[in-house]
């Protein structure tokens, strides 16, 4: 039997994913910003931004395959189609968005993370 | 207590009850006469001004845009002058910008909305005009400014130091001030919106079973709560620079006018996609009535709008790809702003994959429809091309940008409002409109604006930049504005016969056919002409489609078989729901017409307007006005105390007429205000963080800041404060009147020595906000916080005031509970803010 109760917990999952995004994209661009106007003119060595940006999306890629992870175990529960007038079918369609959005927010951050292979200096 | 799946009355009331039922609605809900209409709060006369309204603002921006047309379509050309060409093209953009765009979603959602959702009103309805009468002021006040040669010419995102050192006249403040009473208004209607959509759906409406527009205004809501914010703080920071010489973009100062950048950008770009989601929420609705099916990928139309309202907010420095930040922070933004393309995308297929398996229905929404589509699409390619680093540098400032916006914003939005317009009307006006004037309409629409907008392109790619008042001839953009300025006028034809067809007399012609278009939403069981109740009764719903998937819907609703098919009280109500399956929680109990909202606009209003001509005890006095006003409409117009604990609702349900806390629809209200406030502050102090990476002296050593002991002292007396607060709300529930009343005037007392105390760091230690920008900030961030202790302080004697007045007592304690709600974020505010003007120094140092 699945628990298919009503919690506003389930509808706040909905929405880690892209908060996941949201946070790493923030952390990401504080970082380079703090980086470039205060600590690079020191002469510390570029690599260890690019290496602070890979860690950061290694963390939300991590965060983000988990609550997909969880999504598609609520999805992939059952039989009932997403239009259905049930709480299972609600059930499904928390979880099957929680997976979309997650595989949405994962490529995004993948996008973002892109500036770590790419980028050499704050030029 | 189990709710699922209620069925109807299996035999309706007999004809005289359900004759008495409706007189009595119909008092309850009845429209006002003569002067007195002006006073209506419901919700389908109040979104029809709003509509109204904003489509006499495109009009005004639209000739605004043809006059500019006019001024390029020869070289060298002097219909214009460069000043007055500057005031068109600035007016031009933000009417079109905050009077169209912006409020259009608005009154179509307060038209719309409740009719989807199966509510008599919206939750708030006093709040939904008072935002309507806010608008109207303040958006007739900018577009005034024109006539008197006073209007702002700094373009529509106003940089400084263009509109602070270079611009000494009135026209920035007119922007500034203007626009900010808007937003405030526009936050409001947001907040009726998310409480609306999550709290008054038709019980059975599952979240996996609401309209998508539903979704989509909810999506689109959030992001005003979160986007608006920013700007009203941008405009705060460039008032208070403008008025008293405060240096926050001045460089001299210490200041950086990229801060304004951050800020109107971080604001600006969501602000599109605020523009674009409910209006592809209205494709949303139209399209599967066209093509005779459920749309396709409902999921993924979530995905698409929950997922392009995250992302917009990590688009907003690709306006500002030439300003000279590291390459690698153009990187994230250029990454961000190549991945909301997928949700758009997703979309986009949804929409065809649902058109290709149905068959399609001739009509003039649905050209409408496929014209936004194509048009959208080409603008949405060319936003790929611009998000590209290198590809910006060359476009930037070029007439290509222009062209790609309105491709973006023209097919985004405009186009698929003229679709809602043709296939809406027969809810509003209760007639049809013309089918031969839309399709004639549509292709002078689309020749023209394809004819206007496409060369801008080349223009633009051959050098020329916008906002330049003309141009020298064989420069080679000779032609192309010549064909741009034709396409443009074609253009105005097609939108003057839209107009025309909406305001044209129809007396004389049939009404129309109730659910004239076959469609499968709730909102099509309005009956033609409509009636002053919205919805006969409040239904229960089993489907996405009702009046395709539920037998007798209609029948059922209009013989009072569901919820609330009475007024025996002769109050207006509404169910209250709860957010995920939308099972019924509460009765509410909704205000009815009446002046207080116009006066709560006008004295606000006053208080922006006589604050851009700098008459400050005036703007003082206003906004002293508005707050007697306010406080009389909370006074007189909420959390009443009901005759009676429980209702029957009908179909054996009984629900309580009063909760308080987070069961209330009020708590919502305040609990997303707030959130908007809160973001409000946190764009406050990341202009401290901005300067601190901007400026090598910020922030100074810590003798030379407010110190610790002022703040740290100010903030033990406001938390202490905000801990009686709860203390308070506690022994008023438990009916220990000493308690309550000593515990308040006590908070009332740390609340004011608070204040004191955090005012004394910055005045003992000699801050002065002319004299640099670390100072100025320090003190904007004190009063900022100490207004709000402020406004919290006014709130306690409200509290007290109610319950001497026996206005609330233990049990009915709604007053209290969200005053507490509002302590809460008093007290995380003094915390950042203290956290921020002592804490941060000593970590620098």
């Amino acid at each position: 039997m699945i628990r298919t109760a009503q919690t506003l917990p389930s509808l706040w999952r909905l929405v880690v994913p892209p908060l996941i995004w949201a946070l790493h994209f923030i952390a990401s661009y504080a970082t380079v910003s703090v980086w470039c106007s205060r600590i690079a003119s020191d002469g510390t060595p570029f690599w260890q931004v690019r290496s602070i940006i890979a860690a950061y999306s290694v963390v939300a890629l991590s965060a983000i395959f988990v609550v997909g992870w969880i999504g598609y175990g609520k999805c992939s529960r059952g039989s009932a189609a997403p239009s259905e007038d049930t709480p299972e079918s609600r059930y499904r369609f928390l979880g099957y968005a929680t997976l979309l959005l997650s595989s949405l927010s994962g490529v995004a951050i993948a996008f973002a993370a892109l500036v770590a292979v790419f980028f050499r200096s704050c030029a | 207590m189990s709710v699922e799946d209620v069925e109807p009355l299996k035999e309706a009331p007999p004809a005289e009850v359900r004759r008495a039922q409706e007189q009595r609605l119909l008092e309850v809900w009845k429209i006002p006469r003569g002067w007195r209409y002006w006073s209506t709060v419901n919700n389908e006369k109040v979104g029809v001004w709003y509509t109204a309204l904003t489509l006499f603002f495109l009009l005004f921006g639209g000739v605004l845009a043809l006059l500019l047309r006019i001024q390029l379509a020869a070289p060298g050309n002097d219909f214009l002058s460069a000043e007055r060409y500057n005031q068109t093209f600035t007016v031009h953009g933000s009417v079109m910008m905050f009077l169209f765009a912006i409020p259009i979603f608005e009154g179509i959602a307060v038209i719309l909305l409740p009719q989807m959702l199966g509510a008599r009103d919206l939750p708030f309805p006093r709040l939904s005009v008072f935002g309507f009468w806010s608008f109207l002021i303040g958006g007739v006040f900018l577009c005034g400014s024109i006539f008197f040669d006073a209007a702002p010419r700094g373009g529509w995102f106003m940089y400084p130091p263009l509109t602070s050192r270079y611009q000494p006249g009135i026209g920035p403040d007119i922007w500034l001030l203007g626009f900010s009473f808007i937003e405030v208004a526009a936050i409001a209607a947001a907040v009726e919106m998310i409480v609306g959509a999550l709290k008054c759906r038709p019980p059975g409406m599952r979240l996996n079973l609401m309209p998508l527009y539903v979704w989509y205004v909810l999506v689109a809501a959030v992001m005003i709560v979160f986007a608006f914010p920013p700007l009203i703080i941008g405009s705060l920071l460039l008032e208070v620079e403008r008025a008293f010489q405060w240096p926050f973009f001045d460089p001299a100062g210490g200041g950086d006018p990229l801060l304004w950048q951050h800020l109107f950008w971080l604001f600006g770009h969501p602000e599109v996609y605020v523009i674009f989601l409910p209006s592809a929420a209205l494709l949303a609705m139209i399209v599967p009535t066209f093509v005779r099916r459920p749309i396709i990928g409902y999921t993924w139309f979530v995905l698409a709008a929950v997922g392009t309202g995250f992302l917009s907010f990590g688009l907003w420095v690709h306006h500002m790809f030439t300003t000279g930040l590291p390459g690698i922070s153009l990187g994230l933004f250029s990454a961000a702003s190549m991945a909301v393309a997928i949700p758009t995308s997703v979309q986009v297929f949804c929409f065809l994959a649902t058109v290709a398996a149905g068959r399609v229905t001739r009509s003039v929404p649905m050209l409408f429809a496929f014209g936004s589509l194509a048009i959208f699409v080409l603008g949405g390619l060319t936003g790929v091309m611009v998000a590209v680093v290198p590809f910006d540098f060359q476009a930037h400032d070029s007439f290509f940008v222009v062209g790609h916006f309105h491709y973006v914003l023209i097919g985004g939005a405009l186009f698929p409002i003229f679709a809602g317009c043709y296939y809406f009307y027969p809810l509003i006006g209760g007639k049809r409109l013309s089918d031969s004037l839309g399709r004639t309409a549509f292709w002078l629409a689309f020749i023209g604006f394809n004819l206007a907008f496409l060369p801008m392109h080349i223009t633009g790619l051959r050098g020329m930049p916008r906002r330049v008042f003309t141009y020298p001839a064989d420069s080679g953009f000779d032609v192309l504005n010549l064909v741009s300025t034709i396409g443009a006028f074609i253009l105005a034809s097609g939108i003057a016969l839209i107009m025309w067809d909406l305001v044209r007399p129809k007396k004389a012609e049939p009404d129309s056919a109730r659910n004239p278009w076959n469609a499968g939403t709730i909102e099509w069981t309005q009956q033609v002409p409509g009636q002053p109740w919205g919805m006969r009764c409040v239904p229960e719903i089993d489907s996405r489609y009702p009046l395709w998937d539920q037998p007798n819907f209609t029948r059922d609703i209009d013989e009072g078989r569901f919820y609330l098919p009475d007024a025996e009280e002769g109050k207006r109500e509404t169910l209250v729901t709860s957010a995920i399956d939308a099972q019924p929680t509460q009765c509410q109990r909704l205000p009815g017409s009446s002046f207080i909202p116009l006066a709560a606009a006008l004295t606000t209003g006053g208080f922006f307007i006589f604050g851009t001509y700098h008459l400050w005890w005036l703007a003082i006095g206003s906004l002293g006005l508005a707050l007697c006003v306010i406080l009389y409409w909370l006074w007189s117009g909420t959390a009443h105390i009901p005759e009676k604990a429980e209702k029957d609702v009908g179909l054996g349900l009984k629900l309580p007429l009063y909760v308080s806390g987070t069961a209330s629809i009020g708590w919502w209200a305040m609990f997303i205000t707030m959130l908007a406030d809160m973001t409000a502050f946190v764009c406050l102090l990341f202009g401290y963080f901005f300067f601190w990476t901007s400026g090598k002296d910020f922030p100074p050593p810590v003798a030379a800041g407010p110190g610790v002991v002022w703040p740290g002292l100010a903030a033990v007396l406001l938390l202490a404060a905000w801990i009686l607060m709860i203390l308070a709300r506690r022994w008023n529930r438990s009916d220990w009147r000493a308690g309550f009343y000593g515990g308040l005037l006590t908070s009332f007392a740390l609340g004011g020595a608070g204040i004191a105390a955090l005012a004394a760091g910055p005045l003992v230690k000699g801050l002065e906000p002319t004299r640099n920008v670390y100072d100025a900030t320090v003190w904007l961030i004190v009063i900022w916080t100490a207004l709000h202790v402020a406004l919290g302080l006014i709130m306690q004697l409200y509290c007290v005031a109610r319950r001497l007045a026996g206005r609330m007592t233990a049990r009915h304690d709604i007053d209290i509970s969200n005053v507490v709600l509002y302590w809460h974020f008093v007290a995380l505010t003094v915390t950042m803010a203290v956290g921020v003007i002592a804490g941060f120094p000593l970590v620098t140092q």
